[in-house]
């Protein structure tokens, strides 16, 4: 052969390193984050529909009544039984001590609980993740001053601050809510601050004043995508956290004056050891109502934090 | 010193157990290694070396590990043993970040003490003395200082040299040494690799060298063995490998490599596509997909490994034989190989 | 240098960037200060790739980042085309951004996790083309992520972590490249990559310049692949230019004692030099406290007084493209005495 070919000789064209596309494992978030999901779902379904669903009237006291036999005269009455009844066919989760519906009071008082948290946590975000997230970024005397009001913040007992403004301010809805949610700005704006340093050190962000992107436009496209991240992670642990404060503020009496929650359901469930012993069903089903959301909360937000940094390092 | 190997590698494997299946990470590599000898390593990042390694030493710390084969260490079975008593002592590691292996917050002093308190039973006298010995011999200077300084008080290459100290403390047989100079400046590399070298003929130590740079493996090493998906495609003495490859993977990387020999603008040659995945293998020869030999036959029989005296490789078309020869002709005129990857002739300026 | 010296620039009216008198210094606490890049001046050509090697440490990337400004250098001048970009005010230069673009060495940090490949691609397009969008968006951004070598329909698809390092680098051109950029800085695009993906992309660099006549400033630590893609090579020791010109005739004759030391540890079979049994005594010293002189003096087999006191300026070596900042610089038929 008088021109043996070479490999130098030869190109290969189509030189580029595709990945396929099914060679690349997709993360799982798993069967417990589902569950989780499932049921924080459920619950909220029941707290939104809860006037269109047959459930009985949370604040009719549905009063059972025995036939008596008077003893000295003999003659068979109607007479009342004393609340509260055990669970049966009538009241799934039994009554109350004014023989109201558990589980209807329950649904009901998750439609306050669920949306303190919520509002809570979505104050938190919008201005301690604001905050934290400009401080970050831009640094200087903001940044300063900003992280001083963290500190100042989280310092401040927490529970104190709560009763100041429940005590001072009438006890709505609004007011619970936005306690709650001043409690959270300091975490969360932590959280961003930090988060915000990080990823604002990314070469993709000094990319991104390369190409001419004004702060603005770096904050709101570059950073806040990541940030948010562990911020809902954040979120959806502190939903937990704002649910069970609203708990402990109504065992101070301090929770919202119209409508049941559930930390006054049990707090009333709790009120005299003998509903304890007698009744338990009227504490542990708003008891149970809360522990199943907060660890659902918990749960999810934990599975979102992992799943998302997994994939980030996974490339 | 006896005269039979001091290290026998025998269809040796390592498997991880992952979600998607078994990910054969090596899959039946045998080698011996000689006292004295150097054997280098190469191959793109994933292809095992790492794993091969660290695989036969016991340092796999996972019990996703699956090993199996046969690897005698001075005529004793290792495999799925309990090595522990093995390290340091006769066989020692280094490895490419020395950050990763030295202590953060214990002084170097210490860190070089334990070993040779634990395996020479040395007093703190006696230990003191020798770590000054083994610091001077691997070139740090003032070593008595350094002895009372932290890892991140010292430069990268000096870290390197601590860890190259430790691993030697106890003069092993043998020294694994994975990627030691990847995370080094040329000049400091080069040191290193020159250290590294006279300390092994002082000691007349074994050495696996484990390097992506065809060059270190070229320029360092008695025989280079190339790996690729988790196998062993070509092995053979360093200067007739280089000489006369016949493996069109070690020819593939050869080209794709950057050299001071060629003018500026010279066009490379790169290696399409990626590694395969260690978990589903393509059938055949596993480097077929990116293989411009490649044949029809290449994609469903895996070639057995071919051993002339000093030199063994995987492959049904070696380079450099007619056989060879033909299929990249054939591929030539086809426009594509029997993968379907296109191919045709070089740019103006390639080397 | 080594050294300083402006003898190596070339007429204002040849070149497209020209760089003079760069001082980048960091303060380092304890009213210290790091001396990153001191002194540098180089200029670029149109259609010009100027490679910038050196070990860890000597500030390449401070000198690109100075370049951008991002951030800007502490004194020193970057005329580019004609424009001072240090005289500008913050918004006249987020209006001359779009003419210099910057690759980034780690593939995986460059490229925004959370944004879909396409997105990220058309953002500089975005930034600028306002309400135009439509017809000329799509189309410039699916052309240049075809000619990176990536299926712009996965693009749309797609987020960074979906593509191995090599296409990740591909993505960071296509990126750099839809605001059709006169210069692009690339720090150390390959080192991450393995030798096999490192040949795809630098082939790619070779055609995008020919393609859409790029102008390059490319920085590594590997001489090969400095050689390999520059049409002229500056070495950096601890923040000073040592020698430049052409990287052929600086590979093939270097006279600066750092550059044959650093050419000489190329564990490369077909390096002339690897014979040269000269290594490099002590350690880096600290750009904190730079050494006065030639700042190469503390490590110099040549070195003698005058290089502790007086730092020498580049000067011509021979009449072709090749300027050497050393006093004794190091020719094969005299050696300098030592
Ligand atoms: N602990 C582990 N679990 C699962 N897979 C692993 C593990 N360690 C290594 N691998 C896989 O084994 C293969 C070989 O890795 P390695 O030996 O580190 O390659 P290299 O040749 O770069 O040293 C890779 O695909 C890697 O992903
Ligand atoms: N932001 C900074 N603050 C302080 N020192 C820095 C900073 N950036 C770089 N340096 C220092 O400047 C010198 C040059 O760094 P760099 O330009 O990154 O080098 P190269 O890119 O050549 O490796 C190094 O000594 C480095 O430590
Ligand atoms: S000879 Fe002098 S001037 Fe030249 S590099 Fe050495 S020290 Fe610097
Ligand atoms: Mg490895
Ligand atoms: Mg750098």
């Amino acid at each position: 052969m008088t021109d043996t070919l070479k490999p130098t000789d030869v190109e290969i064209l189509d030189a580029s390193d595709q990945v396929p596309a099914d060679s690349i494992a997709k993360k799982k978030l798993g069967i417990g984050f589902w569950l989780a999901i499932s049921w924080l779902v459920f619950i909220v379904g029941l707290a939104v529909f809860a006037p269109v669903l047959p459930l009985k009237d949370p604040d009719q006291n549905f009063i059972q009544t025995e036939e008596k036999e008077n003893a000295i005269t003999g003659r068979v009455t109607e007479s009342p039984i004393q609340p509260p009844y055990a669970p049966s066919g009538d009241h799934l989760f039994g009554t109350d001590s004014d023989a109201r519906d558990v589980l209807s009071r329950t649904i009901y008082g998750a439609r306050v609980s669920l949306v303190v948290g919520f509002a809570a946590i979505a104050f938190g975000m919008l201005i301690g993740g604001s905050l934290g997230m400009i401080a970050g970024f831009f640094g200087g005397t903001f940044d300063k001053v900003v992280s001083f009001l963290f500190l100042v913040l989280l310092s401040f007992p927490a529970l104190v601050l709560a009763i100041l403004i429940t005590t001072l301010a009438e006890r709505s809805l609004f007011t619970i809510s936005l306690t709650l949610g001043i409690l959270a700005v300091a975490p969360v704006g932590r959280l961003a601050r930090a988060a915000t340093l990080v990823f604002a050190e990314r070469e993709f962000v000094a990319a991104s004043r390369t190409l001419g992107a004004k702060p603005s436009r770096i904050l709101r496209r570059e950073i806040l995508p990541n940030v948010m991240i562990p911020m809902s992670a954040l979120a959806l642990l502190g939903m937990g956290v704002s649910i069970v404060a609203e708990g402990a503020l109504a065992f101070l009496g301090l929770s919202v004056e119209k409508g049941s929650t559930w930390g006054k359901l049990i707090r009333t469930a709790v009120n005299s050891t003998s509903d304890l012993e007698n009744a338990p069903w009227m504490a542990f089903t708003p008891i149970g109502a809360l522990f199943l959301t907060v660890m659902a909360l918990n749960f999810a937000g934990d599975r979102l934090r992992d799943y998302f940094d997994v994939k980030e390092l996974s490339i | 010193m006896s005269e039979s190997p001091l290290l026998v590698v025998e269809d040796y494997h390592v498997g991880f157990r992952t979600e998607t299946g078994l990910a054969k990470a090596v899959d039946g590599v045998s080698f011996t290694l000689n006292r004295g000898q150097t054997l280098g390593i190469v191959g793109e990042s994933g292809s095992g070396k790492s794993v091969l390694n660290r695989g036969f030493m016991g340092l796999v710390s996972s019990s996703r590990m699956i090993e199996s084969g046969s690897v005698l260490f001075d005529g004793q079975q290792i495999v799925n043993q309990d090595r522990q008593d093995l390290w340091g002592k006769r066989i020692a590691m280094i490895f490419q970040d020395p950050m990763t292996s030295l202590n953060p917050v214990m002084k170097v002093g210490k860190q070089i003490f334990e070993p040779l308190r634990r395996h020479l039973n040395m007093d703190k006298g006696q230990a003191r003395e020798r770590a000054i010995e083994l610091l001077t011999s691997v070139g740090i200077p003032s070593p008595a200082q350094r002895l009372s300084q932290y890892p991140h008080e010292l430069s990268g290459g000096m870290r390197q040299r601590v860890m190259i100290a430790i691993a030697l403390a106890a003069e092993p047989e043998m020294l694994v040494a994975d990627e030691p100079t990847t995370a080094l400046d040329v000049t400091v590399q080069k040191y290193i690799l020159d250290l590294l070298r006279e300390l092994q003929q002082e000691h007349g130590m074994a050495m696996t060298l484990i390097t992506h740079d065809l060059g270190v493996a070229r320029g360092r090493t008695d025989e280079v063995m190339v790996m690729y998906g988790g196998r062993k495609l070509e092995h053979a003495a360093t200067e007739t490998l280089f000489a006369d490859m016949h493996h069109p993977y070690t020819e593939a990387l050869l080209a794709s490599t950057p050299s001071l020999a060629h003018p500026k603008h010279t066009r490379l040659f790169p290696i399409p596509g990626s590694p395969p995945d260690i978990v589903d293998p393509p059938p055949g020869c596993r480097f077929s997909p990116r293989c411009m030999y490649a044949q029809d036959r290449c994609t469903t029989d895996n070639p057995e490994t071919t051993s002339l005296t000093d030199h063994e490789y995987a492959c049904f078309y070696p380079v450099g034989s007619d056989a060879g020869a033909e299929a990249l002709k054939h591929n030539q005129d086809a426009g594509q190989t029997a993968t379907g990857l296109k191919i045709g002739r070089a740019k103006e300026g390639a080397h | 240098m080594a050294g300083s010296g402006k003898a190596h620039l070339r007429n204002a009216d040849e070149v497209l960037l020209r760089v003079e008198n760069l001082v980048k210094e960091f303060p380092a606490g304890g009213g210290k200060v790091v001396h990153a890049v001191s002194d540098v001046s180089f200029d670029v050509a149109e259609g010009e790739t100027l490679g910038l090697v050196g070990e860890s440490g000597c500030g390449k990337s401070t000198t690109a980042k100075a370049v951008i400004q991002l951030p800007p250098p502490t004194s020193g001048s970057v005329v580019f085309d004609g424009t001072d970009l240090t005289d500008l005010s913050a918004e006249e230069l987020r209006q001359q951004r779009p003419q210099f673009q910057m690759i980034f060495q780690d593939p995986i940090s460059s490229l925004n996790p959370r944004r879909r490949v396409r997105d990220i691609v058309s953002e500089g397009l975005e930034i600028w083309g306002g309400s135009g969008g439509g017809a000329f968006t799509e189309g410039r951004v699916d052309e240049i992520i075809e000619a990176v070598g990536l299926d712009p329909q996965e693009a749309r698809k797609r987020r960074p972590h979906e593509y191995s390092g090599g296409q990740c680098q591909r993505i960071s051109v296509a990126r750099a490249l839809v605001l059709d950029p006169k210069v692009i800085i690339c720090d150390e695009p390959v080192s991450a990559l393995d030798v096999s993906v490192q040949a795809q992309i630098l082939n790619m660099l070779e055609d995008m310049k020919d393609r859409y006549g790029l102008t390059l400033l490319f920085i590594s630590h590997d001489l090969s692949v400095v050689k390999n893609v520059s049409d002229r090579v500056a070495v950096m020791y601890l923040g000073k230019i040592c020698e430049i010109g052409d990287g052929d005739e600086i590979f093939k004759n270097p006279v600066h004692p750092y550059t044959r030391i650093l050419l000489s540890a190329v564990p490369d079979p077909a390096n002339p030099f690897a014979g040269e049994s000269e290594t490099l005594d002590g350690e880096l010293p600290s750009p904190i406290n730079p050494p006065a002189g030639c700042r190469f003096h503390t490590r110099c087999a040549y070195a003698q007084d005058i290089c502790r006191s007086e730092e020498p300026q580049t000067e011509q070596e021979g009449d072709g493209d090749h300027w050497v900042a050393c006093h004794f610089p190091v020719r094969n038929d005299a050696p300098a005495a030592d």
